[in-house]
């Protein structure tokens, strides 16, 4: 071990998460190894090791002959410190190597709170911050994650974006690379032949030119790069690589259990929903194969809880078989299978009964909205009924506290729907009063609410957010109007929701200002321990941009968006015709009903297998 | 029904574990066997480990002891090698086998210590430090539970310290009473600290050797 950590671990929290040496951590031989990738998540090891995503890349490379690819998390505040002050460069956990001396380093963005922590790590391994700055094949910096379908406010530090799904095009990317090197290519001519790779995005041979008014007019791609990136995607889940064999953490993290994932995608539509959009169209793993992973996977790492994982699971076509044929495996081993996501209709319900085999634990639904007309602009098809149905089923089934989530600032939201969460809280709890299988124990409900960010590549990438203001009276509004002591209500921070609704759509004159951000100390923005709106109000203040443009304003139709050179599948014809059906209030029906056209298919080759 | 115990190492990365981290670690290698290990009521049911004398964080040790029940009759044979194929680096399980010793009869642990002298060991230190190991009574401040300072006297604990000095170290093999109460020999770092400021190690190092019985036997 380096003595610098050695002598640095004694003094800082949880030192197991900067060590390494977990079971199943990939070790190589580096006679046999000649590209080395630096797996880079901007989040700490327990956010990191908790993601599905990057499981499945780090098999997917390590399966690669030659190819190591070595996992690195951001510090937590003291590491860093120590860090710098015993002149530490930024270290992977399995050969304690320095991030710079590796060929690729790969950023893992699911959010744009991180973008911070991608130029903390950088800076940390001794990395020029921009793509500019490094003039040489190696290290390459890439990125991908649901961020990155909007990677404008980071393109000028990262070289290559790889969007959608990486199985297949990341070992396209590394062979090229490979390729580069044995032959002595420049950065430039790489670049050049990376950017004609399906799915592969890369930002410094596109010029934008911006209005006097600050939007974009123009996105122009240079060197023969495509005008529209189209997102890769696994075709078939059966044939896919799933991380059975996957690494143990010797210390607790967010997800410490089996993370099975049944399908991608999602056949709803809720229009809010930006994973909804780009992880289109679904896919499904086939039951037996699911049930397999199941056992495999339990059998390796010693689980015994495993999460029944997909945006939302219910709507996995074979659920009620898979949980029957798993049934006599986890009697036997202790093992509990659970759903991360429940829908209020009766088949969750029973399942959920089922699962929960006598542990009453709280329940958790997200109505979104507190009307049933704003429901229906944002598309979630769940009724009042069905939701005070569900409770009345948990109630008097023993169960006694409910979680609801709700978002303010929905677009064409009104004080009445605002003051509808409060009714719906309240009916709640007189369904509790009819059903309550146990009245002395007493209930608990809690309602919480976020403040609604729109994201690219949704129906609603077009609407203002609300103002910081506005959010905060329809919080107050709100807080007032539940005066029940068994309800409690607790909100989001509005102060992280408008920088994120910033970050969302920005477009690359943000890039300046996370730097400056950066610099005046922001590095973990997804933790409020380190966040503070008022260091990027001083950024956006230096850098002479304001932060309203791109929270506070309406879109135009026919507005070029910053990342118009990205697709996701989905058209933004059916975007738009979604936005118009939200203002009218007409829902749409999920992709099983029937196809609604919104592009996705062309991704599978005709016709989405739903 | 059967008692069992393991005698494991836990070194290099693993030393960093925590003990509630341990556990886990160790719940989560138990399905590797054919045992079925007792586990608690309720819920959440989990099996009932107990793991003698935890290690401080930090440490190295060849004798850490894990206690547990299964429900079959077992002598433990085999046992050992099955846990091996689950474990991160570091923590390796040298025996399992009935635990027939109470736990109460280990009275005294050995441990290796590396005080680490950047600049090189000082001129004297090996005798100054045997001088103050050799005192009737030596006071270290050291935290209660209750988060307060409190004057403790290490030495009645403490029943041998041999030292000899290397090029930038001084290498100790320490006994020290292991239970009721126990002493941490990381502990002598402090004492250190406090009496012979100027001989403060500027890192030391500490690896569990050998659990004893009263007799100075190797307890297992
Ligand atoms: S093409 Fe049709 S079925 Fe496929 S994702 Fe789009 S709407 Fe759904």
């Amino acid at each position: 071990m380096d003595q610098r950590l050695e002598r640095i671990l004694p003094r800082v929290q949880k030192p197991a998460r900067y060590v390494g040496g977990e079971y199943n951590a990939v070790i190589k031989d580096k006679k046999d190894v000649d590209t080395r990738v630096a797996f880079c998540f901007p989040d700490t090891y327990e956010i990191g090791m908790s993601n599905l995503g990057m499981r499945i890349l780090y098999g997917v490379m390590n399966a690669m002959d030659g190819v190591w690819c070595q996992r690195v998390f951001a510090p937590w505040g003291d590491m860093e410190e120590e860090m710098r002050r015993a002149n530490m460069p930024l270290f992977a956990l399995e050969s304690g190597d320095p991030v710079a001396d590796f060929d690729i380093v790969a950023f893992s963005v699911g959010y744009e709170m991180a973008f911070t922590a991608i130029l903390n790590m950088l800076d940390l391994a001794g990395i020029p911050l921009h793509s500019a700055d490094r003039p040489h094949l190696t290290p390459l910096v890439i990125a991908g994650g649901t961020a990155m379908y909007n990677a404008e406010p980071v393109a000028d530090f990262i070289d290559i974006v790889s969007l959608g799904e990486g199985e297949d095009v990341t070992p396209e990317l590394i062979n090229l690379h490979r390729k580069a090197r044995r032959e002595g290519w420049d950065k430039h001519r790489f670049l050049v032949a990376a950017a004609q790779l399906d799915g592969i995005y890369v930002p410094s041979l596109y010029d934008v030119s911006y209005h006097d008014d600050g939007t974009v007019a123009a996105i122009t791609p240079r060197d023969g790069a495509p005008e529209r990136v189209v997102k890769r995607i696994v075709h078939d889940l059966d044939k896919s690589f799933f991380p059975t064999r996957t690494i143990v953490p010797s210390t607790e993290i967010v997800q410490d259990r089996v993370m099975l994932e049944l399908f991608r995608g999602c056949i709803r539509g809720c229009r809010f929903c930006q994973a909804g959009y780009v992880y289109r169209p679904v896919r499904n793993r086939s039951r037996d194969l699911c049930a397999q992973y199941c056992l495999e996977a339990c059998n390796d790492s010693g689980y015994q809880e495993v999460t029944l994982s997909s945006l939302s699971t219910s709507d996995y076509p074979p659920l009620t078989e898979l949980c029957d044929n798993l049934e006599d495996f986890c009697q036997q081993r202790h093992v509990n299978l659970s759903l991360p996501s429940l829908r209020a209709d009766n088949f969750s319900m029973s399942l959920m009964q089922r699962l929960a085999k006598g542990r009453k634990t709280g329940l958790t639904f997200a109505p979104e909205a507190g009307t049933q007309r704003l429901r229906d602009v944002i598309n979630k098809n769940v009724t009042l009924d069905d939701l005070l149905q569900s409770c009345r089923t948990a109630f008097a089934g023993g169960y006694s506290a409910v979680k609801l989530y709700f978002m303010l600032g929905l677009p064409t939201e009104t004080d009445e729907d605002v003051l509808g969460i409060a009714d719906v809280a309240a009916r709640v709890m007189h369904a509790w009063r009819e059903s309550a299988a146990n009245k002395q124990r007493g209930v608990r409900i809690t309602v919480s609410t976020s403040y609604f960010v729109p994201k690219p590549h949704t129906a609603f990438q077009w609407e203002p957010q609300i103002t910081r203001e506005e959010y905060e009276r329809r919080v107050k509004l709100l807080r007032e109007a539940i005066n029940t002591k068994t309800v409690t209500y607790s909100w989001h921070d509005g102060d992280t929701s408008f920088l994120e609704a910033v970050l969302a759509r920005g477009d690359r004159r943000l890039g300046k200002v996370l730097e400056c951000a950066w610099r005046k100390g922001a590095k973990l923005d997804a933790w409020e321990d380190y966040f503070s709106l008022a260091r990027w109000q001083e950024a956006f203040a230096e850098c002479g941009v304001d932060p309203a443009f791109y929270a506070y304003r309406r879109r135009e139709k026919d507005e070029i968006m910053p990342w118009h050179m990205i697709s996701s599948g989905v058209t933004e014809n059916y975007l738009w015709r979604e936005y118009e059906n939200a203002k009218a209030g007409v829902t749409t029906p999920d992709c099983r009903t029937h196809c609604n056209g919104c592009g996705a298919n062309r991704l599978v080759g005709g016709k989405c297998d739903v | 029904m059967s008692k069992l115990r393991l005698l494991f190492v836990k070194e290099a990365q693993a030393s960093y574990i925590s003990h509630l981290d341990l556990m886990r670690t160790f719940q989560r290698v138990f399905p590797r066997t054919e045992l079925e290990i007792k586990h608690t009521q309720g819920f959440h049911p989990h099996p009932i480990l107990s793991i003698v004398l935890p290690l401080p964080v930090g440490q190295q040790s060849d004798c850490e002891l894990l206690d547990f029940e299964v429900t079959q009759e077992s002598n433990g044979r085999g046992i050992a090698e099955k846990l091996n194929t689950g474990m991160p680096t570091g923590i390796r399980v040298l025996d399992c086998y009935a635990a027939t010793r109470p736990i109460r009869e280990l009275a005294f642990l050995q441990a290796d210590l590396e005080l680490l002298y950047d600049g090189g060991v000082p001129q004297g230190a090996v005798e100054a430090l045997q001088a103050l190991f050799a005192r009737e009574e030596i006071i270290i401040e050291k935290r209660t539970k209750r988060k307060e300072q409190a004057q403790v006297d290490i030495a009645p604990m403490l029943r041998s310290v041999d030292l000899h000095a290397g090029d930038k170290a001084i290498y100790a093999t320490v006994v020290v009473q292991a239970q009721n109460p126990g002493l941490n020999p990381q502990l002598l770092e402090k004492a250190i600290a406090a009496h012979l400021p100027a001989l403060t190690p500027d890192f030391v190092r500490v690896r569990r050797r050998r659990i004893m019985d009263e007799n100075g036997e190797d307890f297992r």
